[in-house]
C-alpha cells in the first residue's frame, strides 16, 4: 500500500525533502534578487549554479589535492580540518559564482541597457573575432592574437551603434539570457577536462547518521545542507535590511527611476544584486556536491528550472516567497513521489505550480523584494 | 543673492514634433527663492525634467555652478547638488519614514561592497551618520513621530513633508518643489510655506512650481511665468500679478473659474 509507505517514511521524507528544498531556495533567491531590480527572468542563473559546483570541484581536487579515493577508501576528514576544508570548498563555489554571475551582467546584460558601454563592447568585440575565427583556424593561441586585434574597430562598431540610444526590447534581455545560458554550459561540456561526462567530486564527509528525530535517522550531510542554508538565507536577508547597498538595493527593486534621482548609482546595485544571487548559488552548488558528490555540464538546467518554479510558486522578487517556494517545492516532491512513484516527481511540482498559480498568479507570498523583510 | 546658481541657457526641448520648451532662458541665484508658474502644459515639469537631468535639451545648455548638467549622468545630479520632488508622490512605500531620508543621505557616502559585508568601523559609523542626520531632517518637517512607520501607511500630508526630508537629504543646493501644495488644505498650505521659509533660512536654494497662486506669491522672492513653452515674465511677484500677458495667459483664466 502506497499509502502505508508514506506514514512510514514520512519524516525521512521530511527531512530530505528540506534539504533538497534548501538547495532550490537558495538557487531561487537568485531568480528574485535580479526579477526584484530588473524584472529580468534570468535564465541563465542555473549556469551560474553549475560554474559554482565546478568552482567545489576544483577547490577540493585541485587546490586541496584531495583524489577521489585514497588507498581505496573516500577521503574521509574529521574534526577542524573537514570544517576548514568544507568552508574553503564553499568560499571558492561562491567566489566563482559571484564572479560568472557579475560577468553574465557585464556581458550579457548591460550592453542590451544601452549606454554606449564601453566594457560591454570591447568583450562582445573580442567574442565575437574569437568566435569568428575558431571557424577558420583551429589553433587557441592564433585566435586570441586574432580577436585581440580586431578587438578596437569592431568594438567601436558596436559603441557607435548602442550610443544610438536605442533601448532593447524586454524579448531581447530573454534571449540573451537563453543565449549566455547555452554557452556558459556548453562551453564547460566541450572545453573541460571530461567534456560532457560526469565529474565525481571528493567525498570529505562520511555520511553517517547525525542523530535520530521522530524514528528517522538525520543523516548529516542532509543537516548541513538545511543548517547552511538557512544561516545563508539569515546572512543576505541581514545584508538586504540593514546596510546601505541592501538599502539601494530594496530602493531600486521599488523605484529605480526615483532612486536614480536620488543619487543612487543604479548600475552599482545591479552589480550587486547579480553578485548576491551568484553567491546564494555558490553556496548551493557546494552543498549540492556535498549531498550528491558529483556534477555534470548541464547539472544547472532542471534544479535551474524547478528553482526558477520555486520562486514563483512563493511570489518572485519576494526573498520570503524564495524560502517558501523552495521548501515547500522540495517537499511536495518527495511526498509526490513517495505515493505516485519517482518518474512523477517533475510532473507533481509542475502541477503544483499550476495550481498555486491558478488561484494566486503572484505566488504565495506576492511580488515585491521590497516587501521582503526578516 | 546675485550669484547664479542654476542658469538656463536658450532651453528648446522637442519630444519628436512637439515643442513642450522653446528658447527658455531662465537664472536661479543663491539664496532665492524662485516661483515658476503657468497654466497646465505649459512647459513647467518639463522645465524641471530638464534641470534634473530626466531629459537632455534638444538645444541650449544648463548650467550648475558653471558645470553642463548634459555631461552628467543622472545620479551624477545628484552628487553635484540638485534635489526634487515629485508632482505625483514617488516615494519608496514599502521602507519606513526614516529609511526613505537615509536613501537619500547614503547619496552623499562612499559606497564600499566590502565595508558593507564586513561591517568596518567606518561603515557603521556612517550608517550612525546617515540615521542621525535623517531624523534630523524628519524632526525638521515635524513627522518624526512617524518615523518607523512605512511610508505608504502615512498620511498625505506626511506623504508630501518626507518626500521634501528626502531630498533634503542628498544634501543639495537647489531644492526643487514639483508642487508641493497639491492637495493640501488652507491650514496645511500656510504650514507648508513656513516650511519653504523655514528651508530657505537654512542655506538652500528653492525653486517651486505651484499651480497654488497663494502659495507661490506669499514665498517667492522672484516669479517666472510659462505659457506654451515660453518665459512670458520674470519678475517681482507684485509686478508679475499685474503684468497683463500673465493675467491673460494665466491668472485671467483662473480668475473666471473661481
Amino acid at each position: 500500500m502506497p499509502d502505508w509507505l508514506i506514514i512510514r517514511t514520512f519524516w525521512e521524507l521530511t527531512v530530505t525533502g528540506l534539504a533538497l528544498g534548501s538547495i532550490y531556495a537558495l538557487v531561487a533567491l537568485g531568480y528574485t534578487l535580479v526579477y526584484g531590480v530588473l524584472r529580468l527572468i534570468n535564465f541563465a542563473h542555473s549556469e551560474i549554479f553549475m560554474v559554482g559546483t565546478f568552482g567545489a570541484l576544483l577547490a577540493s581536487s585541485q587546490f586541496l589535492s584531495i583524489p577521489l579515493l585514497e588507498d581505496g577508501n573516500y577521503p574521509y576528514r574529521t574534526g577542524m580540518t573537514l570544517i576548514i576544508f568544507l568552508v574553503f570548498i564553499m568560499l571558492i563555489a561562491m567566489l566563482f559564482s559571484g564572479i560568472g554571475a557579475v560577468v553574465l551582467e557585464r556581458v550579457a546584460y548591460r550592453p542590451l541597457r544601452g549606454n554606449g558601454d564601453a566594457f560591454g563592447a570591447i568583450v562582445l568585440a573580442f567574442l565575437t573575432t574569437f568566435i569568428v575565427s575558431l571557424v577558420f583556424v583551429d589553433q587557441a593561441k592564433i585566435n586570441v592574437i586574432i580577436a585581440l586585434l580586431a578587438t578596437a574597430p569592431i568594438s567601436y562598431a558596436y559603441m557607435r551603434f548602442f550610443k544610438q540610444g536605442r533601448k532593447a526590447p524586454r524579448l531581447a534581455f530573454l534571449i540573451s539570457a537563453i543565449g549566455a545560458s547555452t554557452a556558459i554550459s556548453e562551453a564547460v561540456g566541450v572545453w573541460s577536462k571530461h567534456g560532457r561526462d560526469q565529474y565525481q567530486t571528493p567525498r570529505l564527509l562520511e555520511k553517517k547518521t547525525l542523530f535520530t528525530m521522530f524514528g528517522t535517522d538525520v543523516r548529516i550531510d542532509y543537516a548541513i545542507v538545511i543548517v547552511g542554508a538557512l544561516l545563508m538565507m539569515t546572512a543576505l536577508t541581514l545584508f538586504v535590511n540593514k546596510t546601505r547597498l541592501g538599502r539601494g538595493v530594496r530602493a531600486v527593486a521599488q523605484d529605480a527611476e526615483t532612486s536614480r534621482i536620488l543619487g543612487v548609482n543604479v548600475d552599482l546595485i545591479i552589480i550587486v544584486t547579480f553578485a548576491l544571487g551568484g553567491v546564494m548559488a555558490g553556496g548551493a552548488a557546494m552543498l549540492f556536491t556535498l549531498v550528491y558528490d558529483q556534477t555534470r555540464f548541464n547539472i544547472g538546467f532542471i534544479l535551474g528550472v524547478k528553482s526558477f518554479t520555486a520562486a514563483v510558486l512563493g511570489g518572485i522578487g519576494n526573498l520570503k516567497g524564495a524560502l517558501l517556494g523552495g521548501l515547500l517545492l522540495g517537499l511536495v516532491e518527495n511526498y509526490g513521489s513517495a505515493i505516485f512513484g519517482g518518474q512523477w516527481k517533475d510532473v507533481i511540482a509542475f502541477v503544483v505550480l499550476l495550481v498555486v498559480l491558478m488561484f494566486r498568479p503572484t505566488g504565495l507570498l506576492g511580488e515585491s523584494l521590497g516587501k521582503a523583510r526578516v | 543673492m546675485s550669484e547664479v546658481l542654476l542658469d538656463f541657457n536658450n532651453v528648446t526641448m522637442q519630444f519628436g514634433g512637439v515643442t513642450a520648451l522653446n528658447e527658455v532662458s531662465l537664472q536661479i541665484k543663491q539664496g532665492e527663492i524662485l516661483g515658476l508658474i503657468g497654466p497646465n502644459g505649459a512647459g513647467k515639469t518639463t522645465c524641471f525634467n530638464v534641470m534634473t537631468g530626466v531629459y537632455a535639451p534638444t538645444l541650449g545648455t544648463v548650467s550648475f555652478e558653471g558645470k553642463n548638467l548634459a555631461k552628467l549622468k543622472r545620479f551624477e545630479i545628484t552628487k553635484v547638488g540638485i534635489a526634487r520632488t515629485f508632482q505625483n508622490i514617488r516615494l519608496f512605500s514599502e521602507m519606513t519614514a526614516l529609511e526613505n531620508v537615509m536613501v537619500g543621505a547614503d547619496a552623499r557616502k562612499k559606497a564600499s561592497v566590502g565595508g558593507a559585508i564586513l561591517r568596518t568601523s567606518r561603515q557603521r559609523h556612517e550608517e550612525k551618520e546617515s540615521r542621525e542626520r535623517s531624523m534630523e531632517l524628519l524632526q525638521f518637517m515635524g513627522i518624526s513621530d512617524r518615523a518607523e512607520t512605512a511610508a505608504r501607511n502615512l498620511p498625505y500630508g506626511y506623504q508630501r513633508r518626507l518626500e521634501i526630508a528626502r531630498a533634503l537629504a542628498t544634501e543639495p543646493k537647489l531644492l526643487c518643489l514639483d508642487e508641493p501644495a497639491a492637495g493640501f488644505n488652507p491650514a496645511e498650505k500656510e504650514e507648508l510655506n513656513e516650511l519653504i521659509l523655514k528651508i530657505r533660512e537654512q542655506g538652500y536654494t528653492v525653486l517651486l512650481i505651484e499651480h497654488d497662486m497663494n502659495v507661490v506669491m506669499k514665498v517667492s522672492d522672484r516669479v517666472a511665468v510659462l505659457d506654451f513653452g515660453q518665459k512670458i515674465a520674470d519678475g517681482l511677484p507684485a509686478d508679475v500679478r499685474n503684468n497683463p500677458a500673465v493675467i491673460a495667459a494665466y491668472l485671467g483664466v483662473e480668475d473666471n473659474a473661481s
